[in-house]
């Protein structure tokens, strides 16, 4: 359980950062383009779910 | 296709409904405690329960976990059977996730009040306990999974995706943050030190706000205020990108608690630019909400439910806006440790979490009791009353802030610090009277609308199995138009969970790991040595009397803060700190120099009786810590958990703890006994002396000036003596 600073001996450790980083970006790029091209009577009944009287 | 005919379980829902309005007047009533304590230090009794140090994280603790943890649990049982069209998933999981939770609650409230705290804030109770929350919080995972899985509704609606988020979070946050060692069953050690463990702890704390105050009340904000305006939500579309923007971007915000600490520079930059690029989904959401209300602007005159929602979400607004604010360096130098972070906080709590609760309250009762609801008027005059509560607890709270900080900051022309600490306190005593005020009107709304509710439970009758039809999913699919990529996530609860765990995760690592794992970014400094076995003892009492609720332990490098407090903070001198002890609030002055400031009769007289060193003083008397003899029969074990977690104490150390004690517990009675002090036997007092004379030493003493300077220089801990 001692505390030891296994990262320090990896180099260029900053890439998994930025990989990460970059991968959530496209992510999140990928989901405006869908949110935006979505099919609009697809959205417009998920929109009504909570008002479903069923 | 064949209807089929379920039933929707409201008993859960009244039985978290009924709780959430029992802790919320318990919850409250804390508060009102502490805050009448701070003014009139005879409310804390004399006994250790009801010393704020110990009051106050029971407050917290009552109203996030117990009032807003079943509020949560309330929203989320109702709006997720009806927008999975199923039952919950099981019966016996309702009851024991319900008696579960309240049990939790029912253990907090006796361990913190018992003194039993691991020392974190918002994650102080111990370790017992936090294996039950997560065995709670898996059956709670259970639940909301088994629904979705057995839904008659395809699509999953966005609600339903902030609870995974939430659920899934939060477990993530429980379960790093609260890895300690355990010493004994109602005692642990943080496992981490010093800076990683401030910083884990406001990854934490931080994130606690985003997803167990937050998350699941957007949630409940995108299920009900549909249903109260019996409108659809203005743009589904923004829902979604609210969603995925917030909850990436929350994670990262965590270390805008700790500007100008000792925290690497990196990562308090980093947590800057996160927490000011928050605003967008923050307000994306919050525009979502009141857009959905155009046109039934006519509608919110006469619902209470709209109202309180209107209230809730503008509160929303007006925290998330002030937080990136907040977040800011030049900002945050003035706010940071003063009540301007207690108005902020009181904002979300009371106006975003606490309104939405009574709004989603008002809406459920009704309609569970099959009646309408007893009085309206009574539920607009809670409203108001609420409303003038929220304004006149924040507004003097945000006053007393401001000018503290600049009392604190201020210089006479021959650049002497103006004011002592004790002045700036007293001088903000009358805005915490009013503060006192305007949370004693909260509480009376409050009250009101429990007796409203009551009656209004009277004249229903409860429908504890609400008869529903829908039909079964298609095994088939018929898809939409094009599909896509996001379809696939997006009905797929299981994908949902791994792609909210990877968004979260991946801002949760960049953020701890490198400050954990690389050297480099804590350097040491050879002269701090671990605890002796009598100041280990002394600061486990520090620790479970709830100082650094009211006193920081971290100079940050101000001209007035070095000038006041002495040599600024450094990473490095709280390499052997389980848990860290810098603190969030100074109720009371910073303590990180505090070692060899006073004499140890100085301590002695005003640990008995603060009025009589500090006149004016509002800090409790804690005359037990004179009577009672230190329990020295686990020095051994605390000796040996702290090798076990890396403080280099000698070999066989712990054998010999004890002999060491009572030589370093003797010096003190002498130097006592000097000013015809006689403590009798070894008392608590003693160690808590001995911790006190050295916090902070280790750098006075053993480094000269030139070597701190030295260290500075070479940008040690990447900070530099700001002016002001």
């Amino acid at each position: 359980m001692k505390f030891i600073n296994y990262l320090e001996k990896v180099s260029g450790v900053s890439i998994y950062g930025l990989t990460s980083l970059t991968l959530f970006g496209l992510f999140f790029i990928g989901m405006l383009i869908w949110t935006a091209r979505a099919d609009k009577n697809m959205i417009e009944e998920i929109r009504q779910i909570p008002l479903d009287k069923s | 296709m064949q209807v089929e005919k379920f039933y929707y379980d409201n008993k859960t829902v009244k039985w978290f409904a009924y709780a959430t309005l029992f802790w919320s007047i318990v919850g409250m009533l804390a508060g009102l405690w502490v805050a009448i304590a701070l003014y009139y230090p005879p409310m804390n009794l004399g006994i250790p329960a009801t010393t704020f140090g110990r009051m106050r994280p029971v407050h917290t603790n009552a109203v996030i976990f117990a009032f807003v943890g079943n509020g949560i649990f309330m929203g989320v049982y109702y709006s997720l059977q009806r927008l999975c069209k199923a039952r919950i998933f099981n019966d016996t999981l309702s009851k024991i996730h319900f008696w579960g939770w309240q049990l939790i609650i029912v253990a907090g409230a006796i361990t913190l009040w018992a003194g039993k705290t691991s020392g974190k804030e918002y994650a102080e109770l111990e370790w017992p306990i936090d294996i039950a929350i997560t065995l709670v919080w898996v059956v709670f995972g259970i639940q909301i999974f088994g629904t979705i899985l057995k839904r008659r509704e395809r699509h999953i609606y966005v609600a339903i995706w902030f609870y995974i988020a939430t659920w899934v979070t939060v477990a993530m946050l429980h379960i790093v943050n609260s890895i300690e060692l355990p010493v004994s069953l109602w005692k642990s050690y943080s496992w981490y030190a010093g800076v990683q463990d401030a910083l884990v702890q406001w990854w934490y704390g931080h994130n606690a706000v985003a997803f167990f105050l937050t998350t699941p009340y957007l949630g409940l904000m995108y299920y009900f205020l549909p249903k109260a305006a019996n409108r659809p939500i203005y743009s589904y579309r923004l829902s979604i990108i609210h969603f995925w923007a917030l909850i990436f971007i929350y994670i990262w915000a965590g270390p805008h608690h700790l500007l100008y600490t000792a925290l690497p520079d990196w990562a308090q930059s980093l947590g800057v630019v996160f927490s000011v690029m928050l605003i967008a989904p923050s307000w994306g959401g919050m525009l979502n909400g009141l857009f959905t209300l155009r046109g039934a602007w006519d509608k919110v005159r006469e619902e209470p439910v709209l109202k309180f929602l209107v209230v809730a979400i503008t509160c929303y607004g007006m925290a998330t806006f002030e937080g990136p604010m907040l977040a800011l360096k030049n900002v945050n130098a003035i706010s940071h440790f003063t009540d301007w972070t207690i108005a902020h906080v009181h904002v979300g709590a009371l106006g975003w979490n606490g309104f939405l609760t009574f709004g989603v309250l008002y809406y459920l009762i009704p309609r569970m009791w099959n009646t309408p609801l007893y009085s309206k008027k009574l539920a607009g005059s809670h409203f108001w009353i609420g409303t003038i509560g929220i304004v006149l607890y924040v507004v003097p709270l945000y006053w007393a802030g401001f000018t503290q900080s600049m009392m604190w900051k201020t210089f006479t022309e021959e650049g002497q610090l103006k004011f002592q600490f004790l002045e700036t306190v007293t001088h903000i005593i009358p805005m915490y009277i009013t503060r006192s005020l305007g949370g004693t009107l909260y509480l009376i709304g409050a009250l009101i609308m429990v007796y409203n509710l009551r009656k209004t439970i009277q004249q229903g009758s409860f429908v504890a199995n609400e008869a529903a039809e829908a039909a079964p999913l298609p095994k088939v699919f018929q898809p939409h138009g094009k599909q896509h990529w996001h379809r696939w996530i997006e009905r797929r609860p299981i994908q949902m969970l791994v792609f909210s765990l990877i968004a979260v995760a991946i801002g949760g690592l960049i953020e701890l790991v490198p400050t954990f794992l690389v050297k480099s970014n804590i350097p040491t400094i050879s002269s701090v040595k671990p605890y002796t076995a009598l100041e280990l003892q002394g600061r486990d009492i520090y620790v479970r009397e709830g100082c650094y609720l009211c006193h920081s332990q971290m100079i940050r490098p101000f001209r007035d803060e070095v000038a006041r407090y002495g040599e600024y903070s450094k990473a490095g001198e709280f390499v052997y700190d389980h848990p860290f002890q810098w603190g969030s609030k100074r109720t009371g002055p910073d303590l990180a120099r505090i070692g060899g400031k006073y004499p140890d009769s100085w301590h002695y007289n005003h640990m008995m009786d603060p009025q009589s060193m500090s006149p004016g003083s509002i800090m409790p008397s804690y005359p037990w810590l004179l009577d009672n003899a230190i329990d020295t029969s686990g020095t051994a074990a605390k000796i040996r958990a702290m090798q076990e977690l890396g403080v280099p104490y000698p070999e066989g150390y712990a054998a010999q703890a004890n002999k060491d004690l009572l030589v370093q517990a003797a010096g003190i009675k002498n130097s006592l006994k000097a000013d015809k002090i006689h403590p009798g036997d070894i008392k608590e007092i003693v160690a808590l002396i001995a911790y006190l004379q050295r916090v902070g030493k280790d750098i006075r003493t053993a480094a000269p000036a030139g070597t701190q300077k030295e260290e500075a220089a070479k940008g040690g801990d990447g900070t530099a003596i700001m002016g002001n």
